[in-house]
């Protein structure tokens, strides 16, 4: 897995509340054999008009000036559904590295640390003010710095965040969960002699 | 001190419990099926890893094929590639695999029990949901995400957190025309859909104790609608009869070696949980769901609930949108809702039993003329080899029912059997999520008896007034 380390990046806004798994990628796309290839269909219902192409005007991060966006700011509950990882595929397939909102849906949290994405949880006050800012300002970027647990903005101020210990050492070496239950294969090879499963 | 069944699997799996992090699981069984699959095998060969122990894995289609004649290609080239994705894995990291021909292929959570690959005291994960079936046989069973299906089979470990224990007892002896899908669905409706969350369900009572084995199948298969992790039953003397010789039991010990081994994993006396609910038997009507959600279900002498009576501001929006979506009217008695289209199958409701049930109630009957399409689907090969042996498909035939081929089906509709919108559909299967079954497609969830019944007369009906020929 590719590690977290320091990302600056443009901010995109999804103004919602509770978006859903299905919200984020519609069941008809979970006939794919790859983990790859989910970014063009991320927010489908939303983002293109009904014939399934023509992107909807009406959909905010559509604009030219949210192209390239690596840090979704977005409202309470994101992720909520099912475990279905088909969901932080296609964020993290259409660029994003970075997702901060008030809450997120439990596994959902999990599976962003399990795809090398930082999820972030800030006040609803501090999320409200940064959706002014980023409409206020064209290509407005923010710099996330995991070792120093701190969010820089354009003007210089500094949100700092909390985040567990555990998860920031998976996210800053890049380790995946198998790699790291693997540091225990001792302790599953004994297990295993134990039960007498050769 | 005295241990609950849950607390025995779990302490007998550990392998390490790491200061700060989650405990490390030993998984003895895994299934995998074409679906939740392939990125995980992809996963394993961009990192360059190995399957740890192929041989305790085994892998099932499913989802995707159709029920159709299989001499024919699918026709989904998406579907067909996942099913021969699935095949092109197994052969690469020396994974059995029951495949779309083989006379062992059926649903995942039919396929693990009828072949004794699941056994009492096991753990048992699958990238599936409704792994909770495998509950039934007194092992602790739990569907896993993607990420955990690759964990598992690099690792044949998982991480977890010690979850708390309810205790479901449900006292008495079930009345005549009462199912064991009844139960589960009262018990739904009585706890809620997030009851159990945080939960795993050990399921007791006089009820229990006497349901065959494919009745706890049905039971332990939706604990995931009430929110919990899992659901489990002590195994007893009808586990091992059940499961006594069934292929793929060990074969390095004898059966009363076996059967003493697995009677030690029973609850002991006295054990306690975190939390108790009981149910009294001789409660449980007829259930019928009306709703987008299984708690949304009542009695089938009941009727769709007025907005008015429900008191929570919450429940109250969620039952009004479903009520939309179901095109129902407030106030309407279940048995004049009048259906089109009627499942019977799934891994809830897709074994012999189920279809013994339902072809005795239809035995002389035929399909109502409004019903467009009633679709009867073993949950396995071997499940419809047995039906037929015993002449059931005829019974089904005769009497206007479509016999198909094994599989997962209109339980999700990922195949070409599905629901056109506005249909309404009583169904064996245990989700009635909006979609579920197509989208637009109204679904009911019901007994096997009860499902034919309606099938029968258009419109559901009390299964205990049903006059049997
Ligand atoms: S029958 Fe339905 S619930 Fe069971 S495994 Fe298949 S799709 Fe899932």
């Amino acid at each position: 897995m590719e590690p977290f380390v320091k990302l600056t990046g443009i901010v995109a806004p999804l103004e919602a509340l509770n978006v859903d798994t299905d919200q984020i990628i519609p069941k008809q796309f979970l006939k794919r054999i790859e983990r790859t290839g989910y970014g063009d269909v991320l927010f489908y219902d939303w983002r293109y008009l009904d014939d399934g192409k023509t992107p909807n005007p009406a959909f905010e991060m559509n604009a030219p000036r949210y192209k390239g966006a690596s840090i979704l700011l977005t409202k309470n509950n994101f992720g909520c559904g099912s475990s279905r990882e088909h969901a932080p595929w296609a964020l993290h397939d259409y660029g994003f590295r970075c997702l901060i909102a008030p809450s997120f849906a439990d596994i959902f949290y999990n599976n962003c640390f399990n795809n090398g994405m930082l999820p972030i949880v800030l006040s609803e006050a501090v999320i409200e003010t940064l959706f002014g800012e980023v409409r206020a300002r064209q290509g407005y970027a923010l710099t996330v710095d995991l070792p120093s647990q701190t969010i820089t903005k354009p003007d210089g101020g500094v949100i700092p965040f909390d985040i567990q210990s555990f998860l920031k050492e998976r996210l800053l070496n890049g380790w995946d969960q198998i790699g790291l239950t693997l540091r225990f294969e001792k302790d599953i090879a004994a297990y295993e002699a134990r039960r007498g499963i050769a | 001190m005295a241990k609950n069944i849950y607390e025995k699997i779990w302490e007998a799996h550990v392998v390490c419990a790491p200061e700060g992090q989650d405990t490390v699981l030993y998984i003895d069984r895994h299934y995998v099926h074409e679906v939740t699959s392939p990125q995980a095998f992809e996963g394993l060969r961009l990192a360059g890893r190995n399957v740890r122990r192929p041989e305790l894995t085994f892998a099932t289609m499913d989802h995707n094929i159709p029920t159709t004649d299989r001499s024919l290609p699918i026709r989904d080239p998406l579907s067909r590639k996942q099913v021969e994705t699935l095949k092109a894995n197994c052969e690469e990291f020396g994974i059995v695999c029951f495949d779309m021909y083989d006379p062992r292929n059926g649903i995942v959570h039919v396929v693990g029990p009828e072949l004794g690959l699941t056994q009492p005291g096991m753990t048992v994960v699958c990238g599936d949901s409704h792994t909770s079936t495998h509950g039934a046989l007194g092992a602790l069973a739990h569907g896993i995400g993607t990420s955990e299906v690759e964990h598992v089979l690099a690792t044949q470990t998982l991480l977890q957190k010690k979850s708390n224990t309810m205790e479901v007892r449900v006292n008495g002896a079930l009345p005549h025309g009462i199912t064991p899908k009844d139960v589960i669905l009262a018990v739904i409706g009585k706890i809620g859909t997030a009851g159990g969350t945080g939960y795993v369900i050990e399921y007791t009572g006089d009820v229990i104790r006497s349901m065959s084995m494919e009745g706890r199948m049905t039971v332990c298969n939706m604990s995931i609608e009430a929110g919990a992790r899992a659901g489990l039953i002590s195994p007893d003397e009808i586990t091992f009869a059940y499961l006594k010789g069934r292929p793929y039991l060990p074969k390095d010990k004898s059966w009363d070696e076996l059967v003493a081994s697995w009677r030690e994993w029973a609850s002991d006396p006295g054990c306690a949980y975190d939390a108790v609910v009981a149910l009294d038997a001789s409660e449980i009507e007829p259930q019928v769901s009306w709703g987008t959600s299984p708690g949304m279900v009542t009695g089938v002498r009941g009727r769709v609930p007025y907005l008015a009576e429900i008191a929570d501001a919450n429940a109250r929006l969620a039952a009004e949108k479903a009520l939309k979506y179901m095109g129902l009217e407030e106030g309407t008695p279940i048995t004049e809702i009048r259906i089109n289209k009627m499942f019977l199958g799934s891994c809830t409701n897709g074994r012999l039993e189920d279809l013994r049930a339902a072809a005795k109630v239809i035995k002389g009957y035929k399909v109502h003329p409004s019903i467009e399409q009633a679709l009867v689907v073993p949950g396995s090969n071997q499940v419809k080899r047995q039906a037929e042996a015993e002449g059931l498909d005829v019974i089904f035939k005769e009497a206007g029912f479509e016999w198909r081929e094994a599989g997962c089906s209109m339980c999700l509709a990922m195949n070409d059997d599905r629901l056109n919108p506005g249909d309404r559909c009583a169904s064996t299967s245990n989700r009635n999520f909006e979609g579920r079954q197509g989208k637009g497609g109204r679904t009911h969830l019901v007994s096997p008896a009860m499902a034919v019944a309606a099938a029968i007369m258009g419109h559901f009906v009390d299964i205990r007034d049903w006059q049997y020929k």
